[in-house]
């Protein structure tokens, strides 16, 4: 996505027959090399399977990789050590190794890599690939697989990881011939960055690692199955422009297709432009300034008033790389009920899937929007477009009227949100943010604010428990000059926490703050509104007034990090700062908060968006309209 | 729901029937038949689905299989623009006493007797859905024993080649 232009091979085709003969021919096939990295040219050598694999990978220009090796992997492991282009960074569970992978490919835009093992190693990747695969992470795992010969017998450690894949995946491979292992790899490269991002799985039996082949590079990538759009269609961009000019109550509906495709600059203009609303969803938080005058919000569940009214009340959807999620709709069929949409997406498989686009737009967004603007340019030429005073009157007055806030705990202790809000304050925009799922999450989207793309990370379409650490682990490692922040739960943190052993090891010193709030809290919030405040099994004794199991303090100790626990209000900003200040090993804060805060605004599931709470029971009261 | 029939160009690797079926389910879409064979390329497959879907449903299931990257090419095929056929075999009770009528009936179907025993035969016949049916409610009344039958096949009308074109895109 961020090196030229994306194009299959099967597009470079098409475009070599309507230009015979052309110097033109040259640069479209330069242009659109499917092999990334240096493209250095290697004359045929020997080597074995794995010393292909690790060659492959140094070839393709990969830095840094993630993994934990085993039986079926531990060939390749062998020459990864003799590696000075590859740093291996060694988890201590699969599944910190593909969060980590996540983390770094959200960060830098460049493809993670994860290794594992066969059976239970590749297994334990599965939550991640799963996760990437929904949040369309550009990310290539490779595992072991156990001898092919063995393939089918219930082998020790023997999955079928590429069956079991095979839904969570753009594609997965089965590699037994060390001679396919150069353009796998590649072809699996081209495939997690290109289109829609998303996962590749590369699963290479034991014998393809230990056999000899000949290796020579560039491989030549054929996938005559796979073309990528990237420019849209020109009747398509008219007829939007159309719509955009006639539109009285447009809002742009930003989705995080704009941060993949790295189009958060052409957004800007544009949105200037047409100055229309802009709404980030949770995927896109950051790529359009919360700062900006024309920034409504995030939209759905827990989304500003003024976000989730702009699309309920617009005439107008500007869907730019989002999905329609049913987070961001509530009920489908109540949602923006008066709106036309326009959606453009690099995947034509969203577009009409929840709901039917009036202006259906395929191609990358960084190529789309300018275009769009191109429209417009010349429909508002031949026709003004609507005055948008009202609209804006309207949405200003929700905005300043309903902003995101909370109310003081009952309880004396900390609200979680002014902690979180202070992270983001004294941190700043340069900062990267990484929040597990929950509350937290919630209040991290909320309460920081973000100036740029790729600032906020976090697990949305799956919505993992025990993203963050690892995650924040593998942003660190691709970008070690900023703070990376991990704002986890109690809960969340316990699942993977076992990466600051990783942390530390290789000096990779992310900051933790563990919103403690004694609970699992997010279910505990439901529990409240609408299982009479029964709380089954969301109590986890890690807070305030209880056995405190673990000690999160303790537990930052034993692992080597300076643990730092904060009771008070007065002590927030201090503790924030002094975990800013040390940047030679990871900090763990253990911030008690009241497990009694609550997310708000709500829209709570089954109903329309309209039916939105400010707070328990209490719904903005709306303006007549017109 | 109304019947669609799609053709489906696909490399021939392994597990690429189980891409293509699991899809089908996973996006809980019925499938009604499924044939798959070799075609005149090397390497290329092709697939005949008939499935249960309508107008969005069949629109979103396309774009689905067109995201599988070992798929090269879809077709929807209507039935005024095609051929479709069926492949069925039929074992049938016919001792000395019945064996002619049941010949006879098969003659009519222009179906084929292609094994005969002491107290059976078996019938193989290819025809579109009506014509199969015709038959073995013909054959109904001596007895069927057993029934085999294959994935529909449907093929274009015309000169025009499916697996041609997407070739050209393919070796250019």
């Amino acid at each position: 996505m961020t090196n030229g232009t994306p194009a299959s091979p099967a597009s470079v085709a098409k475009n070599i027959n309507r230009s015979k003969g052309t110097t033109a021919v040259s640069s479209v096939v330069e242009a659109s090399n499917p092999v990334q990295g240096p493209n250095n040219i290697v004359a045929p050598t020997r080597m074995t399977g794995s010393q292909a694999i690790v060659r492959s990978l140094e070839e393709l220009g990969v830095k840094d990789v993630f993994g934990l090796p085993g039986g079926a992997i531990l060939p390749t492991y062998d020459p990864l050590m003799d590696s000075t282009k590859l740093n291996h960074v060694l988890v201590r569970h699969e599944q910190g190794a593909g969060h980590a992978a996540q983390g770094y490919a959200m960060v830098s835009g460049e493809v993670g890599v994860c290794i594992a093992t066969s059976g239970p190693g590749a297994t334990n990747l599965v939550t991640a690939i799963a996760d990437a695969h929904m949040d369309s992470v550009p990310m290539v795992a490779i595992t072991g697989q156990v001898n092919s010969a063995f393939i089918g017998t219930d082998a020790f450690q023997e999955a079928d990881i590429v069956g079991i894949t095979m839904p969570i995946t753009k594609h997965a491979f089965l590699v037994t011939n060390p001679q396919d292992i150069p353009r796998v790899l590649a072809s699996a490269f081209y495939l997690a960055q290109t289109g829609r991002p998303g996962p590749v799985l590369v699963d290479i039996t034991k014998d393809a690692q230990v056999s000899e082949m000949e290796f020579s590079w560039p491989p030549k990538v054929e996938l005559p199955g796979y073309r990528v759009v990237t420019k849209g269609h020109n009747k398509q961009l008219r007829e939007a422009a159309k719509l955009i000019a006639g539109a009285t109550r447009p809002v742009l509906y930003v989705g995080g297709g704009v941060i993949k495709a790295d189009a958060h600059e052409q957004l800007k203009e544009f949105a200037e432009f047409i100055n229309a609303p802009v709404v980030t969803t949770l995927t896109a938080r950051g790529a359009f300034p919360d700062s900006h005058p024309q920034h409504m919000g995030m939209p759905g569940m827990h989304g500003a008033v003024s976000a989730v009214t702009a699309l309920q009340q617009a005439d107008l959807l500007i869907t730019l790389g989002a999905r329609f999620d049913d987070r961001v709709t509530g009920v489908l069929s109540s949602f923006a009920p008066n709106a036309k949409v326009i959606h453009a997406d690099i995947d034509p498989a969203e577009i009409s899937k929840n709901r039917t686009a009036d202006v259906p737009i395929v191609g990358s967004l960084d190529e789309i929007i300018p275009q769009l603007q191109e429209a417009c340019t010349s429909r508002f030429a031949a026709e003004a477009p609507q005055d948008l005073s009202s609209w804006w009157d309207l949405l200003n007055r929700l905005r300043e009227t309903y902003p995101i806030g909370y109310t003081d705990t009952q309880d004396g202790l900390s609200a979680p949100q002014n902690v979180i809000q202070r992270i983001g304050e004294l941190t700043g925009p340069e900062g990267v943010y990484v929040a597990g799922v929950g509350q937290h999450q919630m209040w991290a989207a909320q309460f920081v604010k973000y100036e740029r793309p790729r600032s906020w990370l976090n697990s949305a379409g799956l919505g993992t428990m025990g993203y963050s650490v690892p995650a924040a682990m593998g942003a660190k490692v691709a970008q070690p000059d900023r703070v990376v922040w991990a704002i986890d739960g109690d809960g969340c943190f316990q699942m993977t926490n076992q990466e600051l052993a990783t942390c530390v090891i290789n000096q990779i010193p992310i900051k933790v703050a563990v919103i403690n709030n004694s609970s699992l809290g997010m279910v505990r919030q439901w529990q409240t509104l609408f299982y009479d405040a029964r709380y089954s099994n969301t109590d986890l004794n890690t807070g305030h007034g209880t056995a405190r199991v673990p000690d999160f303090v303790k537990l930052a100790d034993a692992y080597g990090c300076v643990g730092l626990r904060c009771e008070r209000d007065e002590d927030i900003d201090a503790t924030i700062q002094k975990a800013l200040e040390i940047n030679d090993r990871p900090v763990v804060i253990d911030f008690v908060v009241s497990a009694d805060s609550m997310v708000w605004p709500m829209v709570p599931a089954g109903v329309s968006n309209d039916q939105i709470q400010i707070a328990r029971g209490m719904t903005p009261e709306w303006e007549e309209e017109d | 729901m109304a019947k669609h029939t799609l053709s489906v160009l696909v490399e021939d690797v392994p597990g690429v029937l189980t891409r293509v079926a699991s899809l089908f389910a996973r996006r809980a879409f019925n499938i009604h038949s499924l044939a798959v064979g070799p075609t005149e390329i090397e390497g290329i497959s092709r697939m005949t689905v008939v499935v249960d879907a309508e107008g969005d449903s069949l629109e979103q299931v396309t774009k689905q299989l067109n995201k599988l990257i070992n798929v090269i090419k879809i077709v929807e095929l209507a039935p005024e623009a095609s051929v479709q056929r069926d492949h069925i075999m039929i074992k049938v009770r016919a001792d000395a006493s019945t064996r002619l009528q049941v010949t006879q009936a098969a003659e009519l179907f222009r179906a084929s007797v292609i094994d005969v025993s002491q107290d059976s035969l078996v019938i193989e016949a290819t025809g579109n859905a009506g014509k199969i049916e015709a038959l073995l409610a013909v054959l109904e009344p001596f007895g069927i024993r057993e029934i085999v039958q294959a994935g529909m096949l449907a093929i274009g009308r015309g000169s025009k080649s499916m697996s041609d074109r997407a070739l050209k895109t393919i070796s250019a």
